[in-house]
């Protein structure tokens, strides 16, 4: 069996260990008999012409997010809001998570718009105002996720939008309502890096596994080995308290 | 003032001795007495040194670099008064100036003593304010602990400010780091660049944890022809024809040579020194050449360079070598992802398997999100490694890394183990490793501490305070 993997601009969308991400999923399929074809799409490149079954997008430095938004919504706006509407699995972590957004509005300076795929908007407090950074954990319908958070800006969804996860230990979405994420359709949002996917290996397996179940009917994911991978999420989970 | 100042070198000077007394060491009372009694006590000590000060910034190599520049000046003649790493900034300039100076409040007149202030990135305006140093020597800048400093482009922007600080100095610069480069072309003050020309162990294009990609001039995607150490190397921006300046001190021809050091030559506009330098990595290249470039700032002649950094010793855990048991132990502080990849470049050169000890803490000091150690290009030691003990508070994280690098235990072996405790780890790695085998303990910086304490309750190691 073999999947694609669309990993949106890897040069400028890197800042928190997300390689960790594109690691843990080539691996965990790899180990499957699964060959996952890792696609990287950077400034000036074009979607490809079939459709991927996976897409990654990480986060990053602000002066990188304003180079990004363009080229975002010239090139792959259309695709990619087709593709989430269809179902593909789709993580978006940190800077690209507000990029999908409606508009992203910085302490000082213009709005920036987003694609809009999420119903939700990001705000920067102000730069007075403490980042939320620090250890996470969050309830899922799958257990708990467990990273690391740094950022800004606030988020709030919009009514009725699903969130990832509620907090249990951490800031999530704004510090307040005690959400984290948004999931619109397969797209997953967070802010949660550390890096995500290596030490929430059911988070990796959720991903592997409905891409898999659209490219391959009936197909499913083998059990691993997941001992040393629930040792670093549980050794993480007992820093954040 | 003069009494006051008087009071505080008086009443710091008893605190060291009650320290020391107590076996406790380090600097930090003395310091805290020092600069509570006293607010401008380092800016009015630091105005006496005779041959004035040089600070040494940038994210990795400041310790490495002070210290070689101690042992040229010392060469040359002069007397180096350095702040110990690792202790409060403030508290460890303020300690360090205290020793020197006399009942009086005054600095001893008699010695060419000259300041080496290494210094955080994000404290460098505080510290240019109050030294007014005559040379700045900025390494690089890395990506590091960004909880603690926010980004890259962050501290680039407080440099900035920082620059505009200084007046009569000369600012001695790494020309192959591109926002270094370009941070100091944008200022009045003098300046020398220094670099590295060429050297076999380039990489071709960019590794992955390169944290600059866009050009600082015009943001538009930056082009690296070679680098040599993360995003260090030889660069031009085809949009708007920004490019690394030539530096007027320049290492050529280096040939690395595995853990024990390097061979190259430095050149400036007059002389070229070949040195054999006992430490190792095209890291510790960068940092040779930048200390022989801020000697050359400070009047010293290249030709009396290379007896220091001929005689340079490692740094407080920079692969410094100890014998433990008939096992030769290497300590490699490892504390973000440059730093890491650097030293596992230099171990794998190694012939023999490898024996490691990585220690991942995610105290403040260290940096509380080990994501980084993902930007670390660990696949490079796939089959090379008989055995490895993690340790530290995110020791399982470690091990996972190495897990999806790839980088696994021979088949059935026992000698694969997650040991979070530093005392338990060193044990367990020291019987994992054959006796006149290497054992490479990589430690961020707490745990680095927490090793060299378990080293001195051992009587392996002296504390630090006493180097
Ligand atoms: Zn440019």
């Amino acid at each position: 069996m073999r999947l694609s993997l669309v990993h949106l601009y890897p040069a400028l969308l890197n800042l928190y260990g997300d390689r960790g991400n594109i690691i843990t999923l080539k691996q965990r399929c790899a180990w499957r008999g699964i060959e996952l074809d890792v696609i990287e799409i950077g400034l000036g490149q074009d979607f490809p012409v079939s459709e991927p079954d996976l897409v990654f997008m990480g986060g990053d430095q602000d002066r990188e997010q304003e180079i990004v938004i363009d080229d975002l919504r010239r090139r792959h706006g259309d695709r990619l809001r087709h593709s989430i509407q269809n179902g593909t699995p789709v993580l978006a972590v940190c800077g690209s998570y507000q990029l999908l957004q409606e508009y992203y509005k910085p302490a000082a300076g213009r709005e920036l718009h987003g694609l809009g795929i999420i119903p939700a908007h990001t705000v920067h407090p102000g730069p007075g105002v403490p980042r939320c950074v620090g250890n996470i954990v969050i309830r899922w319908p799958l257990g708990t996720v467990v990273g690391f958070e740094n950022h800004g800006g606030r988020t709030f969804l919009d009514a009725g939008v699903q969130p990832l996860g509620t907090v249990a230990s951490g800031f999530g979405n704004n510090g307040d309502d005690g959400t984290e994420g948004a999931r619109v359709h397969n797209l997953f949002g967070t802010y949660i890096h550390g890096s995500l996917l290596p030490k929430n290996p059911a988070f990796a397996d959720l991903l592997l596994s409905l891409a898999l179940a659209r490219r391959y009917a009936g197909a499913t994911l083998q059990p691993l080995d997941d001992t040393l991978e629930r040792r670093a999420h549980d050794a993480a989970v007992s820093r954040a308290r | 003032m003069r009494l006051r100042r008087a009071a505080a070198v008086n009443a710091a000077r008893l605190a060291a001795a009650v320290s020391r007394a107590s076996g406790r060491g380090g600097t930090a009372l003395p310091g805290l007495v020092a600069t509570a009694m006293d607010p401008d006590i380092i800016a009015a000590l630091a105005s006496q040194l005779p041959v004035g000060s040089v600070i040494v910034a940038g994210t990795n190599g400041k310790t490495t670099t002070s210290r070689m520049l101690a042992a040229i000046v010392t060469s040359a003649g002069m007397k180096p008064v350095r702040n110990e790493s690792g202790s409060n900034l403030a508290r460890g300039l303020a300690a360090s100036l205290v020793r020197r100076a006399g009942p009086t409040g005054n600095l001893a007149r008699a010695d060419r003593a000259v300041g080496l202030f290494e210094t955080d990135e994000a404290a460098l305006p505080a510290v240019i304010r109050s030294v007014r140093p005559r040379i700045l020597v900025l390494l690089n800048l890395f990506r590091d602990q960004l909880d603690r400093y926010g980004e890259v482009a962050t501290i680039a922007g407080l440099w900035k400010g920082a620059l505009q600080e200084l007046t009569g100095a000369t600012i001695v610069a790494n020309a192959d780091d591109p926002l270094v480069a370009h941070l100091v072309q944008t200022t009045e003050a003098p300046h020398i660049f220094f670099g590295i020309q060429s050297a076999p162990e380039s990489l071709s294009g960019l590794p992955h944890a390169a944290d600059v990609k866009a050009c600082p001039n015009c943001g538009a995607p930056i082009d690296f022809s070679v680098t040599f150490v993360g995003h260090l190397g030889h660069y031009i921006c085809r949009t708007c024809g920004f490019s690394r300046p030539a530096p007027q001190v320049a290492a050529e021809d280096v040939r690395l040579n595995g853990v024990d050091g390097s061979l190259f030559a430095i050149t400036d506009s007059d002389e070229r020194i070949s040195v054999a330098l006992p430490l190792p990595g095209l890291y510790n290249v960068y940092n040779a050449t930048a200390a022989a470039a801020a000697a050359c700032a400070l009047g010293i002649r290249l030709c009396e360079v290379r007896a220091g950094l001929e005689n340079v010793t490692p740094a407080f855990g920079r692969m410094e070598r100890l014998e433990i048991d008939g096992r030769h132990v290497y300590l490699a502080l490892a504390k973000n992802p440059t730093g890491l990849n650097e030293v596992l470049r230099t171990i794998e050169s190694v012939e023999q398997p490898l024996f490691l000890l990585p220690m991942l803490n995610d105290n403040i000091a260290d940096g509380r999100d080990v994501s980084w150690i993902w930007d670390a290009d660990v696949e490079m030691l796939r089959g090379r490694v008989a055995s490895a003990t993690f340790s530290g508070t995110r020791a399982a994280d470690m091990a996972l890394r190495f897990k999806y690098a790839g980088v696994t235990a021979p088949a059935g072996s026992a000698l694969w183990s997650i040991e979070p405790d530093p005392e338990h780890a060193l044990r367990s790695a020291l019987s994992a490793t054959p006796r006149g085998e290497r054992l490479f303990v990589l430690p961020t910086y707490t745990a680095l501490l927490q090793m060299r304490g378990v080293l001195t309750r051992c009587g392996l190691a002296r504390p630090y305070w006493e180097e």
